[in-house]
């Protein structure tokens, strides 16, 4: 994963509320077996209304994005956080995420920020004209006209996105400490092996 | 020194804990893991390219249900049939092979037992009480319903899972949903959790996980309480847990993948010791008295857009909240609905008897008890699609099949089906759907489509009136 300390620039200052994975990517997107191409569905039911936030050409391949409350909530699709990498966004600035969806973003260097939504009011303003800057150093979102509104994030999840680490090469490291763990349920609890096995085709309808 | 009192999730949480960070962060084991076609290619194609084994293969189960057709997987001779959608055809090849190369039980599109990821673990008995499991998928919260902690995951997760067999988790807080009292007379476990929805709203569970306690929901049999925890995402909680007692101990013993004999006796026996503590607490508690709960459905285009089936389409103005007022007149206006208008007075087109919520064999006895000796109002297509092929084969058994043919009502092969518009059955751009899927979301049926939220009887009772009806007036 590339690592991404600073995403500047233009915003698209739009602050919709729940969001949901269906409008960031509509089901019939998802039949990909790749991880690219996903920034053509982007928003595909918002892009069909004409003069639209995204198609917008002040706004156009914007690396930020402005929400509302609760973004990227219902389906837990990576293809959300996959074809909002592909149409440019490294960092979404919400009042609130889905559970899901923040971890989705992580994964794939986009910053989901949290704000309050008197910082998400100012700043929608000030995008409609001005550049935008989230930094995971300092843990700010700036504009141009003094503003500075710090938030927080979890500190392995900020790591991640700065070091671009790779979190299963981080936890096959852990192996010894996997492998006692087994060893111990093994003993404790050894229901937790399936009893038995469904194999493919065994019966056919 | 006493221990502290510990809530369920907190119980199943330490019981799991690999290694806990200073910061809090939690290397969780993973004791089940359910793939389908959707969100695993690339998980796969990840191990693939870095050279990784899946670490503990018989520990995941894989089976495709989003994107199969719904019609007959074989023709009359038993050859198999081809799927035209190219696109969904190679994710389900893929599915095939991936399972193949890496050593994952897969269960075939022609096999009894394929259906929804989330109705086949519960009634193979691979989902149990106490254990962890993930899937990349947000209705994976249904697990929880037998005393599992269950939640969706996205694909790089499904591939840290299949490669390490944990992940890293920060703990969630806890909220508690109590409803207390006895439900009235035509009122289901699909009415309960929209009835709670509604109240919480759809990010009213956001970082925490729900468990529903209360003696309504002890009264629930184990499929009503999968409804239930299915449809905790819909209010924002990642997971919903109902702590496993003896309804769930019965309704487990015997099936396929539970254990057996003395490792059963063990496994009940700490099974019994999963409830929450007296003392313990919740970060958050929410009551609801069950005798306040009605038939219900939704309105819009958000789960918590919840009325009673004897109330109106509400007028945007009525909400206190302006971005609430600005969202109800979008929903309204893609619902194609009037302010005021009884939401019994309202046509619909389509039926949807299915999905992970409400697909389960106490589904399709609820609905076919409305459907029998009436028949398909004129003008409305209604589908009931059997969460998997075990319990389209209970069905048959038990004759539902033959009251909804002979109702109008067409029976279908397992799947999604029309929960999602990935698969061939969909509802067409501003026709109306009475549903008991979980997702009333712009578009989730078909582009355009308009979903209403409803139990499998109300469903029924949409079905045969030809509107959103109260399902109480047409039951004996
Ligand atoms: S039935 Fe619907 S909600 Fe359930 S797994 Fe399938 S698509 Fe998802």
């Amino acid at each position: 994963m590339t690592p991404v300390v600073t995403v500047s620039g233009a915003a698209y200052p739009w602050g919709a509320k729940n969001i949901d994975t269906d409008v960031i990517i509509p089901a019939h997107w998802l039949k990909t077996i790749s991880r690219t191409g996903l920034g053509k569905g982007a928003f595909e039911t918002v892009r069909a209304v004409p003069g639209n936030i995204f198609d917008d050409p002040r706004y156009a391949g914007s690396p930020i994005l402005i929400a509302g409350d609760n973004f990227g909530c219902g389906s837990s699709r990576e293809h959300a956080a996959w074809a909002l990498a592909d149409m440019g966004v490294r960092a979404v600035i919400a009042p609130s995420f889905s559970d899901i969806f923040s971890g989705n973003a992580v994964k794939n260097g986009i910053v989901p920020v949290v704000l309050p939504q008197e910082a998400i009011d100012r700043l929608i303003a000030a995008a409609h004209d001005h550049p935008v800057t989230v930094d995971l150093e300092s843990m700010t979102v700036t504009t141009p006209f003094q503003d500075r509104f710090v938030f927080e994030m979890d500190p392995f999840r900020r790591r991640c996105l700065m070091e671009g680490l790779d979190e299963i090469g981080l936890t096959l490291a852990r192996d010894a400490e996997i492998a006692a763990f087994e060893g111990r349920i093994g003993v404790a609890r050894p229901w937790t092996r399936p009893a038995g096995s469904v194999v493919a085709g065994t019966s056919v309808i | 020194m006493a221990s502290k009192p510990q809530t369920l999730y907190e119980k199943i949480w330490d019981a799991h804990v690999v290694e806990r960070r200073e910061d809090g962060t939690c290397l969780i084991y993973i004791d089940r893991h359910l793939v389908h076609e959707v969100t695993s290619p690339q998980a796969f194609e990840g191990l693939r390219a870095a050279g990784r084994p899946v670490r503990r293969p018989e520990l995941t189960l894989a089976v495709p249900d989003h994107n199969l057709p719904t019609t007959p997987r074989v023709d009359t001779a038993g050859r198999l049939l081809p799927i035209a959608d190219p696109e969904s055809a190679a994710q389900l090849d893929a599915l095939r092979r991936n399972t193949a190369e890496f050593g994952v039980d897969y269960i075939d599109a022609t096999a009894a037992e394929q259906g929804i990821v989330h109705v086949v673990g519960p009634e193979l008995g691979f989902t149990l009480p106490g254990t962890t499991l993930v899937c990349g998928d947000s209705h994976t919260s249904a697990h929880g319903a037998l005393g599992a902690l269950a939640f969706g995951i996205g694909t790089s997760e499904v591939e840290h899972v299949l490669a390490t067999q944990t992940l890293l988790l920060q703990p969630s807080r806890t909220m508690e949903v109590r409803v207390e009292g006895t439900l009235g007379f035509g009122v289901s476990a699909k009415d309960v959790i929209l009835a709670i929805i509604g109240r919480i709203g759809a990010a009213g569970g956001t970082g925490h996980v729900i468990e529903y306690t209360g003696d309504a929901i002890r009264a629930l049999s184990a499929e009503g309480r999968l409804t239930i925890a299915n449809m905790s995402i819909e209010g924002g909680a990642r997971a919903g847990l109902i702590a496993p007692d003896d309804t769930t101990f019965a309704y487990l013993k015997g099936r396929r993948m539970a254990p057996v004999g003395e490792e059963w006796d063990r496994a009940v026996a700490w099974w019994r010791s999963l409830s929450t503590d007296a003392g313990a607490r919740y970060d958050k508690s929410v009551r609801i008295d069950a005798t306040d709960i009605a038939p219900a459905l939704t309105w819009g285009t958000s789960p918590e857009d919840v009325v009673p089936i004897t109330g109106s389409v509400p007028d945007p103005a009525s909400f206190a909240d302006p971005a609430k007022q600005a969202a109800a007149r979008k929903s309204l206006d893609y619902m194609g609905l009037t302010p005021g208008t009884r939401m019994q007075d309202v046509p619909v087109q389509h039926v949807f008897i299915g999905s992970c919520t409400n697909s389960r064999i106490e589904d399709l006895r609820a609905a076919a008890s409305i459907a029998n000796g009436r028949h398909v109002a004129d003008g409305v297509r209604a589908l009931v699609v059997p969460g998997s092929g075990l319990v389209k084969r209970q069905a048959e058994e038990e004759g539902l099949d033959r009251i909804f043919a002979q109702a109008g009502f067409e029976w279908r092969e397992p799947g999604c089906s029309m929960c999602l518009a990935m698969n061939p059955d969909k509802v067409p751009p501003g026709e109306r759907c009475a549903s008991t899927s979980n997702r009333n979301f712009v578009g989730r049926q078909g582009p355009g489509a308009r979903t209403h939220l409803v139990s499998p009887a109300m469903a029924a009772a949409a079905a045969v009136t030809g509107r959103l009806a109260d399902v109480r007036e047409l039951m004996a």
